[in-house]
């Protein structure tokens, strides 16, 4: 259990020096347990202390890398169960895996798909994040010429190597020394061998139990080896499986700081048809997966997939935003509605999606609220007559439309004479209140 | 070291609501944990998915949609037996829709000979949804309810503008009501308040904190669920135990990404798989979140989501 700042505080020197640049050594303690400070900020603490403290401080579970490089996926640093209390920090990633089995041109086929898989999505840029390469083959050999294949095929892209083998993990791994690696396959028969294996290539270790009690003693186990990076595998297969089992795993880590089961989860999701298997992987992606292996890429798998991990790890206590500009729904021509709203991203897909599906292309002008829906940017002053006016007229609309009309939000009608005065020559129209009704509103224009 | 997993035992339990009379009569909610940890606790009624129908044909539905239900849809009666006798629907979800006045605009009349005739036609529960005008709602819902009278059918939705009327309904005619406010905990625990102190029954309704599809605002559903759930389950709120409902189907598809076809979306992949999984990932994030009803439109994403149900409990 995290300690509280009182527990903290009676483990500082109590001087109230300020040298941590806070007014006392109380105040300090508060911050460190919000993990707002760190301990390094207290040039006087004990080195007893700095050993409970370090203990209790570390993130509940281990922060770790998945690759180097700019393809890098963090895992890991999770400090909660649901995502109302706190954001959720580092979104699951997803592994396509890849048997050794397949030809080499069928691998490159797989690489390609995994290198152009990436798409943007409210201006976060959203991917298959690594290749699990396994050993269906059973053959050392044949791993290794896979390894070679994909670390050819698809540079830069982190890769777990699933085997249970350690000659093939050691054969396998080479083109991916340094590149932080995951060995997947460490179970009571080889984790001594596999755990050498991943110390000599710094490699981050996977685990592979059968149920959470040897779970447990095989991280401990490692760990007593020197191993300090591992990803853990319950061995959870079913849907109710992985919910259960990364629900205690998760429990255990963040609500009782239980070390042995403070490691990212690897989830399994590999099903025949691509339409379940996206729902198995759901489940993971809600339920505290730190990496979901999939059996296959499909464009519409992906694009379901990665939205809803982006749903799940949005920050609850920041609006998502787009960007400020002047989108085009379908092709406007110059005489084409002009709407106004704010940048509330739902307020955003809300409004577009209303007006695409009336078919009557149009103009909407996107203003930076920042972040807030139509009536709370209003009450906040943040959608104003005179900054819809500067918007408008900054934005260079005027030369591009035949009429000067701008279509408010009806929840701001009140606005629509103040904004008249301040941009001379428009014509400032009530739109409907809810964006539902913009359809019907589009329709009797017409 | 060996390991005590830290299971939870909670002082609340969700209400179990039985819809619909007979051999298909249908209980759902029921369970003291959340949703699908029934290592800690009783789940004893697996999710339920209601197909919807509409009273009019479709022609506001997606092709992708649509084409499921060719042949069928033209037909109140013959759409819902399909749904029943076909796919296997443990509930049937009609919406009036065409009563809206910027719609059709049919009259209570017209609904209340559509729902005696759906209703004659199948013995699986009825879902009777109006078409979300509150005004007209009100009319509609008072004459379909007691139309359909003691065939313990769920009547929405109920909302803040017009409640009392609905409610009045529903329990006059023995159904069960879907209360709906819009994506807030407390919104939504004050409407439970205000239409139990009518004197409905609280263990008979079901609530609707409104559906949002994936990628439009999925997560402020997702989490407003999750938050009443564990209202109902950790404080034990009285308030707060009822059946939650997804209503899926009509939030997914009318988002862009169901819609648009790979032509003009390259990196989205095959438009018709697309709109099935975001019908089935948006059903499936709710079940985790802890939705006991479903409305759904495409046939397959209701049984890929069926299947992952029998994967889950």
């Amino acid at each position: 259990m995290a300690l509280s700042g009182v527990e903290i505080f009676k483990l500082l020197p109590k001087t109230n020096c300020k040298k941590c640049g806070q007014p006392t050594c109380l105040a300090f303690a508060m911050k460190l347990a919000q993990r707002q400070a760190t301990l390094d900020s207290c040039p006087d603490v004990s080195e007893e202390a700095k050993k409970i403290l370090g203990e209790a401080s570390a993130p509940p579970i281990r922060p770790i890398s998945l690759g180097t490089g700019d393809k890098a996926a963090k895992m890991g640093e999770e400090t909660v169960l649901f995502r109302h209390d706190k954001k959720f920090v580092n979104p699951c990633a997803f592994a396509i895996e890849v048997k050794d089995t397949l030809s080499d041109s069928e691998i490159a086929g797989i690489a390609e798909q995994v290198m152009n898989s990436e798409i943007d999505r409210v201006g976060q840029k959203l991917r298959i994040d690594a290749i699990m390469l396994s050993n269906a083959s059973g053959d050392a050999g044949k791993l290794e010429a896979a390894a070679k294949a994909v670390a050819a095929k698809a540079p830069g892209v982190p890769v777990i190597i699933s085997t249970g083998n350690p000659q093939a993990a050691e054969a396998a791994i080479k083109p991916f020394d340094g590149k932080k690696p995951i060995i997947y396959g460490a179970d009571a028969s080889n984790l001594e061998a596999m755990a050498a294996v991943a110390k000599a290539h710094k490699a981050t270790l996977g685990i592979a139990a059968k149920g959470l009690d040897e779970l447990c003693a095989l991280t401990e186990k490692a760990k007593a080896l020197g191993i300090e990076d591992m990803v853990i595998d319950p061995g959870a297969r079913k849907a109710k499986e992985i919910i259960e089992m990364n629900t205690l795993i998760r429990r255990a880590a963040v609500k009782k700081n239980f070390k042995p089961l403070g490691y990212p989860v690897i989830s399994f999701a590999q099903r025949d048809g691509g339409l379940h298997e996206a729902l198995v992987a759901s489940v993971g992606v809600a339920k505290y997966s730190s990496i979901v292996v999939l059996s296959s890429i499909d464009k519409w798998k992906n694009v379901a997939l990665f939205t809803l991990r982006q749903n799940i790890y949005t920050d609850p206590q920041v609006p998502m935003q787009v960007e400020q500009k002047i989108y085009n729904i379908g092709e406007p021509k110059a005489d084409a509605p002009l709407f106004i709203t704010t940048n509330f991203s739902l307020t955003y897909f809300i409004v577009s999606g209303e007006i695409e599906n009336s078919k009557v292309a149009s103009r909407l002008a996107v203003m930076d609220s920042e972040g807030l829906s139509v009536l709370t940017a209003w009450a906040a002053g943040k959608f104003t007559a005179s900054k819809i006016a500067q918007f408008i007229t900054d934005s260079g609309i005027e030369k591009e439309v035949a009429n000067k009309e701008l279509i408010i939000p009806g929840y701001v009608a009140i606005l629509s004479g103040a904004i008249e005065e301040k941009l001379p020559g428009w014509k400032i129209t009530v739109g409907p209140r809810e964006a539902n009704a913009i359809p019907t509103f589009l329709k009797t224009r017409a | 070291m060996a390991f005590t997993p830290s299971k939870e035992t909670y002082a609340g339990r969700v209400y179990a609501v039985t819809l619909g009379t007979g051999d298909r009569a249908v209980t759902v909610g029921g369970e003291n944990v959340l949703p699908f940890h029934s290592f800690e606790g009783e789940a004893p009624n697996r999710p339920l998915v209601a197909m919807e129908i509409q009273d009019v044909p479709p022609s506001d539905w997606p092709e992708n949609v649509r084409k499921a239900y060719e042949g069928v849809s033209d037909d109140p009666v013959r759409w819902a037996t399909f749904c029943q006798d076909k796919l296997k629907a443990g509930a049937i979800a009609l919406r009036l829709i065409g009563t809206h006045p910027d719609r059709e605009n049919r009259s209570a009349e017209d609904a209340v000979k559509t729902v005696k005739a759906v209703l004659a036609a199948i013995s699986v529960p009825l879902i009777i949804l109006g078409s979300n005008h509150a005004e007209k709602d009100t009319s509609v819902l008072l004459a379909v309810a007691e139309a359909a009278k003691d065939r313990n059918c769920v009547i929405g939705k109920a909302q803040e503008a017009n409640y009392k009327t609905i409610a009045a309904a529903a329990m006059a005619n023995n159904h069960k009501l879907i209360a709906m406010s819009e994506l807030d905990i407390n919104l939504s625990k004050q409407l439970n308040i205000l239409i139990s102190q009518m004197g409905f029954d609280k263990e008979k309704l079901i609530t609707d904190p409104m559906c949002s599809a994936l990628g439009y605002g999925l997560e402020y559903t997702y989490s407003v669920m999750e938050r009443i759930r564990l209202a109902a389950l950790t404080q034990n709120d009285v308030t707060m135990q009822q059946p939650l409902l997804g209503d899926v189907g009509m939030y997914v598809w009318k988002v862009k990404e169901t819609q648009a076809p790979e032509s003009d979306m390259p990196q989205w992949g095959s438009a018709e798989e697309r709109g099935i999984l975001w019908e089935a990932e948006t059903a499936a994030a709710l079940l985790i979140a802890g939705a006991e009803v479903l409305i759904m439109r495409h046939p397959k994403a209701a049984e890929a989501v069926e299947k992952v149900i029998d994967e889950l409990v």
